[in-house]
């Protein structure tokens, strides 16, 4: 089934020509592109050229890239076949993410729709 | 201000119980101390078990501690069994609330973090590397230090039956009960930073063995080669690695709110305390799973080995294991049903949880198809996964009634709740725990447990445990409520004398446990096993010696097919004689390291100060913590070599026990 690990049997050992970017030159590039990426996020909280309710949405945009950026340039996930442990960590961890926080806001927005009141006047009624 | 609140009114003089009990702790524990100081026994200690960074010793102190704690548990359960059958009609019982309060929390916390827990991460420690073949965990070391974390914790959760008291919120410590407003003293202080130092050293057992799974197995071994055990466990510690950063978060979460004034979870300034019980819950249900994959795993091994068959639908036995380990994540809502959610989510995670009863329902069917037709022994390991399997299936229908919304407005918070999940973690886990015990303990240490006391232990314990759960669940639809102090219904008092008759019975269980052990290890030589394979086994933990040399195999197994050591001696008795002897080569083996130890001394520090607010001795804690660390990352040599004369020596005795053996199945029936 995994021929390919029989034997890897250091963790961590990995082989160098499976490392996806090269060396310093990867690093290089993921720091430029992780500083442009948060340095962009400052940018557009902090200007009008973006309309304003589009802020958040672009900065969300920004951190999933930041993330890609992490996990390509530091983390070394990439898509070859000796990666498939960690592409189904990542998707096994995304999963759970998605399902803990979804399934908490629709939790947390149904006990106060089903009390028929804003969260302030529950607030309110609760003093 | 030297010690922050700490002062002789933490001491409990005016409560003789708490008392008499931490002194009658305290003379043992000296006791053995000087019985160890005596005798010259520390170098010993230090070298062999407290710096060992061997997974076969590491999994045994896990498991010592979690007997141990078992036991404290237990102790907690009588007087709770005790107070309610004296506290009724008007009578109070010796029990004060606040007392009372203190400890059915203490019985949760410490029966699920230090008794559950360690015991199957002890177990799973102690036989995963042996099951793929190899010589040890993925990161040694770490290992060491999560079991002295998970130490520091239990020993936080003990000091505080004398120097303060412990949290009086239940298990989980609801908000807004824990908060400062409504607790304002140091208990749920002291389950705060138990269960965060403790949740550290579980995180980080999780990530080593599902390296180890991951990375660490015998050439050949591939997935669907792996025992079920070790399938199982991969899903629990899967499942770890996903869950206890909810918990880790959501007790920092409240740690804030009760040290910075933060307001997560308070009534106001915007808190919101149903958000404290929807995120402990999302680790909550994974948490249950977390308990019961490894039992499964035993039992898939038990039933398999004592039938003399292989694991009968191996592969759904997999696809159940990991639909349960997606489905687990799905679920949590059904422990607040009537917190006022409305219908749509409520029928979700209803059908959610009936459903995620699918996968247990395959591995039952599978057990009972794995003994179909074979030739089954009933030692004291199979006795034990037969009363799980009648039981759980009982366990299981309870639960899944209680998935039902409707049923559950009536049934949540009774007593019916209460007996339910005794039902399905006593009759799950702490048998699966039991029977991995007595089942693996010839491998650990040499010689078998007498099964005559094993029998004697049995049976009291499950007539104790049906007896007293279900009289709860009787009086549970009779709507008792759970955490009675004292109750006023006078239907209810027959029942409540059934259950702690039934707590009796499990005390005699209790008591022959113990004097299994005593007696086994008295009659050590004539229950010694010789060639390492007592039960007729079939994976690889039996093809080497018990117990195992420190390095595990001589040569790491060669792997063709599933059930390989079962092929391998197969082969051996029709042809009567071994393999041919393999050339040996020297081993590199992980150096002993005090890292584990030092840093859960610090972490101890850490947490007593912080629970005290005595703020320069949390300081100097989190230095030596760090210096530890620090050492330990420039370390200069990490292994040593292991000659191939060493392990040839040893290796050459266990083919000698081996030989003997073959000599004895000459006549024996080879089966087809």
């Amino acid at each position: 089934m995994n021929d390919h690990d029989h034997g890897d049997t250091i963790p961590g050992g990995e082989s160098p020509d499976t490392e996806g970017p090269q060396g310093a030159t990867g690093y290089t590039v993921g720091l430029f592109l992780a500083v442009l990426l948060t340095a962009m996020s400052f940018w557009i909280a902090s200007t009008d050229v973006i309309w304003d309710p589009a802020v958040p949405v672009a900065i969300v945009v920004l951190a999933v890239a930041q993330m890609g950026v992490h996990l390509v340039f530091f983390l070394h996930v990439t898509s070859g076949p000796d990666n498939a442990n960690n592409i189904i960590a990542l998707a096994f961890g995304v999963l759970i993410v998605l399902l803990v926080v979804a399934g908490s806001v629709w939790v947390m927005t149904h006990l106060n729709h089903n009390m028929h009141m804003a969260p302030a006047d529950m607030a309110q009624h609760m003093r | 201000m030297m010690l922050g609140k700490l002062d002789w009114s933490a001491i409990p003089f005016d409560q003789p119980i708490p008392l008499v009990a931490a002194g009658a702790i305290g003379v043992g524990m000296l006791g053995v101390l000087a019985w160890i100081t005596r005798a010259g026994h520390w170098p010993y200690l230090w070298r062999e078990w407290i710096t060992s960074v061997d997974h076969k010793r590491i999994g045994i102190m896990y498991t010592m501690l979690a007997l141990l704690m078992l036991i404290r548990g237990f102790v907690d359960a009588i007087m709770m069994r005790t107070q309610q059958s004296m506290a009724t009609g008007g009578a109070q019982g010796y029990l004060p609330p606040e007392h009372y309060d203190q400890i059915f929390s203490a019985h949760g916390t410490i029966m699920i973090f230090f008794g559950a827990m360690p015991f199957v991460i002890g177990l799973m420690n102690f036989v995963i590397p042996l099951q793929l073949g190899v010589r040890d965990v993925a990161f040694p070391t770490l290992n060491s230090v999560s079991f002295w974390l998970t130490a520091a914790g239990a020993l936080l959760v003990n000091v505080s039956l004398v120097v303060g008291e412990f949290a009086r919120t239940g298990w989980l410590p609801y908000a807004p009960l824990s908060e400062t407003t409504y607790s304002p003293g140091v208990g749920v202080d002291y389950y705060l930073w138990a269960i965060q130092i403790s949740g550290v050293g579980t995180l980080m057992s999780g990530v080593n063995l599902v390296t180890t799974i991951l990375k660490m197995r015998a050439p050949g071994m591939s997935y669907l080669r792996m025992p079920m055990f070790c399938w199982t466990s991969l899903g629990s510690n899967m499942l770890i690695v996903a869950a206890f950063p909810i918990l880790t978060a959501t007790l920092a979460m409240l740690t804030l709110d009760r040290y910075m004034g933060f307001h997560f979870f308070t009534n106001d300034a915007g808190g919101n305390m149903m958000m404290f019980v929807n995120l402990i819950w999302a680790w909550g249900h994974p948490e249950v799973y977390i308990l019961i994959l490894p039992a499964f795993g035993i039992f898939s091994e038990v039933f398999s080995t004592f039938s003399g068959k292989p694991l009968f639908g191996y592969r759904s036995m997999v696809a159940a294991t990991l639909f349960i380990v997606v489905v687990s994540f799905l679920v949590w809502l059904h422990h607040f049903f009537t917190m006022g959610a409305g219908a749509d989510v409520n029928a979700a995670f209803g059908i959610a949880t009936s459903v995620i009863a699918v996968g247990t329902g395959v591995k039952i069917y599978n057990w009972l198809f794995t003994m179909y037709g074979g030739r089954v022994r009933f030692p004291t390991p199979m006795l034990w996964s037969l009363a799980f399997m009648v039981t759980f299936v009982i366990g299981g229908m309870t639960g899944v009634l209680l998935a039902v919304p409707p049923a559950d407005f009536m049934l949540h918070n009774s007593m019916f709740l209460v007996a339910h999940f005794h039902n399905v973690i006593v009759g799950g886990v702490v048998f699966g725990a039991f029977a991995g015990y007595t089942y693996w303990f010839p491998k650990a240490f040499g010689f078998q447990l007498d099964e005559t006391w094993g029998r004697i232990a049995f049976w009291p314990s499950v007539i104790g445990f049906v007896l007293t759960f279900g009289a709860l669940y009787v009086v549970g639809l009779d709507g008792m409520t759970r955490r009675l102090q004292h109750t006023e219904v006078d239907e209810w008092v027959p029942w409540l004398h059934v259950a702690l008759g039934g707590v009796g019975f499990m005390m005699l269980g209790v008591a022959a446990q113990v004097v299994q052990l005593v007696v086994s290890i008295r009659h050590r030589d004539r229950l010694r096993d010789a060639t390492g394979d007592p039960w007729d086994g079939r994976s690889l933990e039996w093809s080497t010696a018990s117990p195992p040399p420190f390095f595990n195999f001589a040569v790491l197994p060669d792997v063709h097919g599933e059930e390989v050591y079962w092929g391998i001696k197969q082969k051996a008795i029709e042809a009567q004689r071994l393999g041919p002897e393999p050339r040996y080569e020297p081993i590199h083996m992980p150096r002993n390291s005090a890292t584990g130890f030092v840093t859960a001394f610090f972490a101890t520090l850490i947490g007593f100060a912080l629970i005290w607010h005595i703020w320069w001795l949390a300081a100097l804690g989190f230095v030596g913590a760090y210096a530890t660390f620090a050492v330990f990352a420039w370390r200069k040599e990490e292994e040593y070599e292991v000659p191939a004369s060493v392990v040839a020596e040893a290796d050459r005795a266990r083919r000698a026990a081996r030989h003997a053996w073959l000599e004895t199945q000459r006549d024996r029936e080879v089966p087809a």
